[in-house]
C-alpha cells in the first residue's frame, strides 16, 4: 500500500511517521517547508512525547515526484487544502483521498479534485519543534467514512484505518462519519474562538461562569445545525470541552486560534465557526453567535494590516 | 446657584468639588473622616489639563455638617449610589440633586431614598486619582444635563452653565434621555467591537459588503439597542448607525476608549457601558444575546491580565 500525506505539520508528521514503522505500506510526505523536508529525509520523522517513534517516510516538495498513490491524508490548515489538493491530485487518480483537518468544507475542496473521498476526523495534537521533530502532546482517535457526495468505497476507508491502527494511531471506519467530525467542529468552534478574543487559555474559559455559558450557547447553535441535518453527535461535545479543561488534560493548552492571533498568522475560523454559519444558512437555522464570533475574528485579522 | 454639595470624591467628585470651589461655595460629603479633614485641611490638587489647589468651604462625613447646598452632584461609582442616596434620606431636602452616573436608571435609584427635584446627568471627562487631595484631569468631554423630576430644562441650563464657568465643559438638554440612549448604543457597540477586534472606529465599522464583513455585526448590535430603547419607551435623538457611518465615513480612525484601555491591559469601563444596555434589556424583557455574548468576552479579555 503507497500513502502520501499531503501537508506534514504535526498532524500530518502524526500519521507520516506512523505509518512508516509498517513493514507493508510505503509513505510520501508532501510539505511545502524545504526544512522539514530535507530534515525528514536526511535524519528521518522524529515524534516525541505521547509517543517516541522515528519513521522514514520519503519526503518531497515537488508533487512531480509523487508515485500512484492507493491513499491520501490531507492534513494542512484548512485554507490550504484546495491548492495542496490541486498540485498532487494527479497520485491518487486509481486511489482515495481522505481528510484529517480541522473544521468543515475540506471534503468538498478535495472532491474538486478527487474522485473518491474519505471524511475523517482525528484528535491527536502535537506541534513541529524543529525540522524533522515533532512533539506529540495528545493521543487521541480518528475516524474515517465515505464522503457522501463523492464517496469512497467503505472498504476502502476501512482498509486505510487498519493501516492507521497497526501504526499506533487508533482508528474506526464508519459508514457515517458526520458525527465525530460536528462534535470536534462544534467542540473548536464554541471554545477556539474565544480564546483567541480573550487570550484565555481553554481552562481559564471554563472556569469563567459567564464565558462558560458562551460556549454553551456556540455549543447549542452548532447542534442544532448538526440536528437539521440528521447528524447523530457521536457524543456530547460539552463532554469533551469540560473534559478538556482538566488541569492534567489542556488546562494551559492554547487554542491554536489564539496562537496564530498571537502569531498573526491566518486563523482556521472560516472553516470553523464560517463552517457552521454556512451549514445553518443552508438548512435555515439562525447562528447569531457564531455570526458574531466568526465576525469578531476577521475583524481582528483585519487590525493587522492597518 | 451659588452652594454646591459634592457627595463622593472620587476622580469624578474631586474635578466637580476642585472646578467649582473656582465659582461656587463647594462642600464635600466623603466616605472616610480621614479623607474629610485632608480636604479641609490640604484642599485639593488638579493637576494635568490644569494645574490648581481648591479650597473647599467644608468637608464632612455627616451630611447634617455640613450647610445647606442649593445643588448636589452625586458622583460615587455606580454602584455604590444606592448607598450614598440612602445616607442623604433626610437631608437636603430643597436641594436639587444630580447624580452623574454612567450608564443608565440613576435617577431612579436616588428616587427611592426621597423626594428631592433631580437633574439627570451624565459625565463623559475623566481623570486619575493620586491621592484624597490630588487628582489629574485628563480627557476634558463634556456633561450632559437635563431636567428630570421636579426640575425644568431652565434649572439644566443654569447647573450647565455654573459648571461650564467653573473650567468644565458642559452641556444642557431639554431632555437628555433620547441623547443619552443614542450616545449609549453607539457607544456600547464601538467600544466593545474595537476592544475585541483591535481594531479603531474606522471603515471597518460600516462595511456590508461580504457576509464576514464588520458593518452586519455593529448593526445587529445597534438593532439590539434599539429594541432595548423602543422598549424603555425612548425616542433616539440620532440613530447610533448612522453615527456610526458618519464618523467612520470621513476617514477618521478614532480609537475608542475601550480600546485604549485594552491595550494598556487596564480594566474597562464595559460594565457601565455594555453592561446598563444588557441591564435594560433584562429590565424590559428585550434580549440582548450579542450585547451578553461581548459584555462577557470583554470581561474574559480583562481576566487574562489580571
Amino acid at each position: 500500500m503507497t500513502v502520501c500525506v499531503v501537508g506534514c505539520g504535526a498532524v500530518g508528521s502524526l500519521f507520516a511517521a506512523n505509518l512508516a514503522r509498517l513493514d507493508d505500506v510505503e509513505v510520501w510526505a508532501y510539505d511545502l517547508a524545504r526544512e522539514h523536508v530535507d530534515a525528514i529525509n536526511r535524519n528521518g520523522l522524529r515524534l516525541t512525547g505521547a509517543g517516541e517513534v522515528t519513521g522514514r517516510p520519503r519526503a518531497t516538495s515537488d508533487p512531480a515526484e509523487l508515485p500512484p498513490c492507493d491513499f491520501g491524508i490531507v492534513a494542512t490548515k484548512a485554507m490550504h487544502t484546495d491548492a495542496a489538493v490541486a498540485a498532487t491530485a494527479h497520485a491518487f487518480g486509481n486511489g482515495c483521498v481522505a481528510t484529517v483537518q480541522n473544521g468543515l468544507g475540506n471534503e468538498e475542496a478535495i472532491a474538486r479534485h478527487c474522485e473518491r473521498v474519505i471524511r475523517g476526523t482525528t484528535f491527536p495534537a502535537g506541534k513541529i519543534v524543529a525540522p524533522g521533530v515533532v512533539q506529540w502532546d495528545v493521543k487521541g482517535d480518528t475516524t474515517f467514512g465515505p464522503f457522501e457526495e463523492r464517496p469512497a468505497p467503505l472498504a476502502e476507508a476501512e482498509r486505510l484505518a487498519d493501516a492507521c491502527t497497526r501504526g499506533g494511531m487508533p482508528t474506526a471506519a464508519v459508514a457515517d462519519a458526520r458525527g465525530p467530525q460536528w462534535r470536534k467542529v462544534i467542540f473548536n468552534a464554541a471554545t477556539n474562538p474565544l480564546g483567541a478574543l480573550t487570550g484565555l487559555t481553554h481552562g481559564r474559559v471554563c472556569e469563567q461562569p459567564p464565558l462558560r455559558r458562551l460556549v454553551t450557547q456556540l455549543v447549542d447553535e452548532g447542534k442544532a445545525v448538526a440536528a437539521a441535518q440528521r447528524i447523530e453527535l457521536d457524543a456530547d461535545p460539552e463532554e469533551l470541552i469540560d473534559y478538556a479543561a482538566r488541569p492534567e488534560v489542556a488546562y494551559d493548552h492554547k487554542a491554536s486560534m489564539l496562537q496564530d492571533i498571537e502569531a498573526r498568522r491566518p486563523t482556521e475560523v472560516d472553516y470553523l465557526n464560517g463552517g457552521i454559519v454556512g451549514f445553518g444558512r443552508r438548512h435555515g437555522v439562525a447562528t447569531p453567535g457564531h455570526d458574531s464570533v466568526w465576525a469578531l475574528v476577521k475583524g481582528v485579522e483585519a487590525s493587522w494590516a492597518q | 446657584m451659588t452652594r454646591v454639595c459634592v457627595a463622593g470624591a472620587g476622580v469624578i467628585g474631586s474635578l466637580f468639588a476642585a472646578f467649582l470651589s473656582r465659582v461656587a461655595e463647594v462642600s464635600v460629603l466623603t466616605r472616610r473622616e480621614e479623607h474629610a479633614r485632608a480636604l479641609t485641611e490640604n484642599g485639593l490638587r488638579v493637576s494635568g489639563r490644569a494645574d490648581f489647589v481648591a479650597r473647599v468651604s467644608a468637608a464632612a462625613v455627616d451630611p447634617a455638617a455640613l450647610p445647606e447646598p442649593e445643588l448636589v452632584i452625586l458622583a460615587s461609582k455606580a454602584n455604590d449610589l444606592d448607598a450614598l442616596a440612602a445616607r442623604l434620606s433626610g437631608s437636603f431636602g430643597d436641594a436639587i440633586l444630580m447624580p452623574v452616573q454612567n450608564g443608565l436608571g440613576a435617577d431612579e435609584i436616588v428616587a427611592r431614598h426621597g423626594d428631592w427635584r433631580l437633574l439627570s446627568s451624565v459625565t463623559f471627562m475623566s481623570g486619575t486619582r493620586h491621592s484624597d487631595t490630588h487628582v489629574e484631569y485628563i480627557l476634558d468631554t463634556a456633561t450632559w444635563i437635563g431636567p428630570d423630576r421636579g426640575t425644568t430644562g431652565d434649572e439644566a441650563r443654569e447647573a450647565a452653565a455654573l459648571i461650564a464657568a467653573s473650567g468644565l465643559k458642559a452641556e444642557a438638554f431639554d431632555e437628555l434621555r433620547p441623547a443619552l440612549w443614542s450616545k449609549l448604543i453607539f457607544n456600547a457597540t464601538v467600544n466593545a467591537v474595537a476592544a475585541l477586534t483591535g481594531l479603531p472606529h474606522d471603515f471597518h465599522f460600516g462595511q456590508l459588503e461580504r457576509e464576514t464583513d464588520l458593518g452586519h455585526l455593529v448593526r445587529d448590535l445597534i438593532d439590539e439597542g434599539k429594541a432595548v430603547a423602543a422598549a424603555a419607551g425612548v425616542e433616539l435623538k440620532e440613530d447610533p448607525w448612522e453615527m456610526n457611518m458618519l464618523a467612520t465615513r470621513r476617514g477618521f480612525r478614532h480609537y475608542p476608549s475601550m480600546l485604549e484601555d485594552v491595550e494598556a491591559r487596564r480594566t474597562t469601563e464595559v460594565d457601565m457601558i455594555t453592561g446598563a444596555l444588557v441591564r435594560e434589556g433584562a429590565r424590559h424583557g428585550v434580549a440582548v444575546p450579542l450585547h451578553t455574548a461581548l459584555l462577557r468576552l470583554v470581561k474574559g479579555k480583562e481576566a487574562s491580565w489580571e
